[in-house]
Parts: structure tokens; sequence; C-alpha cells
């Protein structure tokens, strides 16, 4: 019997299509990819069906599910105008460099004593910052003039924001260029908790707000 | 694959022209496979795909101290009270016990959010099925372009507060948790409706809560 003799091929794969697509992919994943920002507590939100995506001038308190309050403004410049009028009013003081890394900052929370220590915390260790967030108390209320600031901040540039798109000719809504109120809680945060900050809204007359909620699939009746 | 270029070819010692050497083409491209798929990795595992939704809702302004206003009465009002992990409702007007209406006082009634019998969901679908029934053909009409987008949710919002049309009240309890709101909102905006009123309890509700516990 002759001996089978395999062909003597090679082994070289051609890898060029495989390479195609794996660097297709990355590109794919890369331009899409959108990160979350380090935030210092971590929220469970409930889920619902409301498609409404979150929009970009925001003032968002977030409540963790020991119902310790945080507080997040989107936009840099109305971030910087609050915490000038929050300084001076509760005569706290942080240098330049600070008042500039606030003013790109996400999420925080501390007292107004605690404010110079936290900036000086390196942003990693922020997450673990003792800490019991922004007072809320009716006769300590901080919560209620950071609200407040911001409300006016944000509007400002908000107002900026819709003068400039309408001078570039488009036809602006000034609805969407005002800022939203957005309170995110914890599935397991009391309701008792986030009352007391809707109440500090409502103080404010600033009735309409916002869940947040992650996407559920709507009931097929 | 792996192959290192091998040295082509090579000076065979012919007298004639000298031939560059012919070098393989192959490269080494196992490096950059393996940046690429690490890459990939990355990226798969850390971007997120969905931004996360809002869920509007409007609160009632609040009373200015001193000042006291009469509550409307509610046409076709439902109200639920969220506790623990349970969901009480009634309908209509409250009748504490010292003052009982036509029907005797009010019973708190017993509602879950699943989706047999007793669910919030079932009841709100046949509380609301008037306007259930009438968004259906609102929608058929705005498919069949009678009517305009903006006529469409002018007409809806109408509708949601037509008198037929049911009004909630949400009253929760000190140990309720956000989870069991969020979601009884969300089985509102199901049941299209529209006037969602988050208010206190009155402490004659309170007290037949706590019997009911």
């Amino acid at each position: 019997m002759p001996k089978i003799k395999m062909p003597k091929g090679s082994p070289t794969i051609d890898m060029t299509p495989m390479v195609d697509l794996a660097f297709l992919l990355v590109t794919f994943f890369m331009l899409t990819a959108s990160f979350r920002s380090a935030e210092p507590v971590i929220v469970e939100t409930p889920s619902s069906i409301s498609d409404k995506i979150i929009p970009d001038n925001v003032l968002m308190v977030t409540l963790d599910k020991d119902g310790r309050v945080f507080f997040n403004l989107s936009e840099p410049e109305a971030r910087r105008e609050m915490l000038t009028n929050m300084l001076s009013k509760y005569k706290v003081s942080l240098n330049e460099e600070q008042i500039d890394e606030f003013s790109f900052m996400s999420t925080f929370g501390c007292t107004m004593q605690e404010l110079p220590s936290y900036m000086q915390t390196e942003a990693a260790k922020r997450a673990s910052f003792p800490t019991e967030g922004i007072p809320t108390d009716s006769t300590h209320n901080e919560l209620l003039d950071w609200i407040s600031f911001a409300a006016a901040a944000a509007g400002n540039t908000g107002r900026t924001a819709f003068e400039e798109a309408k001078a570039k000719g488009t036809d602006p809504k000034m609805e969407d260029f005002k800022p939203k109120f957005i309170l995110r809680v914890d599935s397991k945060t009391l309701y008792k908790d986030a009352a007391t900050v809707i109440d500090v809204f409502r103080e404010l007359n600033l009735n309409n707000l916002n869940f947040v909620t992650s996407a559920e699939a709507i009931p097929v009746n | 694959m792996a192959q290192i270029a091998e040295s082509g070819g090579g000076n065979h010692g012919k007298k004639g022209k000298q031939r560059a050497k012919k070098s393989s083409t192959h490269v080494d491209m196992t490096p950059m496979v393996d940046l690429a798929f690490l890459l990939l990795t990355f990226f798969v595992l850390t971007s997120t795909f969905s931004k996360p939704k809002v869920l509007p809702l409007n609160y009632p302004a609040k009373v200015p101290e001193g000042e006291k206003i009469d509550r409307p009465k509610i046409n076709n009002a439902a109200t639920f009270i969220l506790a623990d992990e349970k969901v009480y409702y009634y309908r209509g007007e409250f009748y504490p016990k010292s003052r009982p209406g036509e029907n005797g006082p009010t019973e708190l009634k017993e509602a879950n959010f699943g989706s047999g019998e007793n669910s919030v969901r079932k009841l709100l679908a046949s509380w609301n099925n008037y306007v259930i029934k009438n968004k259906v053909i609102l929608e058929q009409k705005l498919d069949k372009k009678q009517i305009a987008d903006t006529a469409f949710n002018r007409q809806l919002d109408d509708l949601t507060r037509d008198k037929e049309a049911v009004k909630v009240l949400i009253k929760t309890d000190d140990k309720a948790l956000c989870k069991s709101f969020i979601d009884l909102v969300d089985e509102l905006k199901i049941a299209n409706v529209g006037v969602i009123a988050p208010t206190d309890l009155s402490p004659e509700e309170k007290e037949l809560l706590k019997e009911k516990n």
C-alpha cells in the first residue's frame, strides 16, 4: 500500500481579513464609546418605559441608598459661577487651581466646610471621602443654595447658548436650552429621603422634575 | 505566520546583472493582531450603550405657608398609597370612619406590581379604559394622516384631562422605597394617566394604614 502523502503546505494562514475585521471593530467601538465619568457614588436606578434621553443642560441631584445627597451641574461655566457664589456666601476659599478643577468635575457631595479638604483629596480617592453628603436640614440647607445658584447660572449659560444658536441662523426653541432638573435615586432609597430633596426643589418653585431610569420594554397589551 | 522574512534568493553566482535581493513580502502580523484584539476587548467591555432615560413628573406647586386652599373635588380620582412593600388603593373621595360616605367609610384594598388579577396594571387598564380606547382611535387617525402631530399631542393631552379619565394621587408612607414609587409612576404612564399628583398622607389615612399592618 502506498503511503498517503499529505501535501506539505506552509502552515501560514492569510490573516489579512481577520485583521481588517478586528480593526474595523476597534474603530467602531472607539468612535461609539462614551465613557462613564467617575462618580463618587454608585446608584442603581429603577427602570421605566420612558424613552426620553437625558438632555444637555442639566442640574442633577443624586441620592444614594443611604439617603446621602450629591449634586452635579453639567455646564462647566455655570459650575464656576455657582461655586463662586457659594464660596462667597459661606465664606470658604479655594485657590484658582481648585476652582478650575471643580468646574470640570462631575458629581460631588460634601458640606461647604469639607469642600477645601474634599478638593485637596486626589480625584481617585474622592469616592471614599468620608462625608454625609450635602446637608438638607431645614436649619442648615446647603442644597437649597446650591440649587438656587445653579439654576440661575445654568439659566444664564442656556440663554447664551440659545443666542448663539439663533445667531447661526437655525431656529432654536428656548425650551431646549433651559436647564432641566433631574433626580437620580437608587432603587433602595427611601422615598421619604427623596421627598426632602423634592421639597427643596418645590420651595424654589421648580416643580417639573425628571427621574433617571434605565430603559425597559413597553408591555404589549 | 510567525514567519521571519527569509533571505530570499541570494546571489547564485550568476555572472550577469546583479539582482537586488528578493525578500519575502510576508510581514509578521502577530503583534499587530494581538494589539488589535486587545483594544477590541477593551472597548467592548468598557463602552456603555444604553444612555439612561428620564421619566418626567410634575409636582404640585407648594402652597405658601399660612395660606389655605380648598382642595378641589377631583372627578374620577384614584388614590394609591405606597407602604413598606405593599400598594393600597381606594377610589374617589376619602371618607373616614367618623364621617362615612354613601357606601360607608373608605377601605384600603391591596394591589401588586405583577401582572395577575389584582395588579396595578390590570386595575388601571380597566379604570382608564375610556382614555386607552380613545387613544387608539387618535393613533389610527394619526397613522392615516387625518390629524397632525401637534394636534395629536394636544388632543391626547385633553383626553387625559377629560372628566372620564382617571386622575391619580400618590401618597407614600415613611417606609416606601423609591423603586415602588417609580414603578407606580411607570404603570400610570403605561395606562396613559395624564394627571398624577404625589401628595402627603392625611392623618386619617395614616391611621387606616396602621390598622392594615
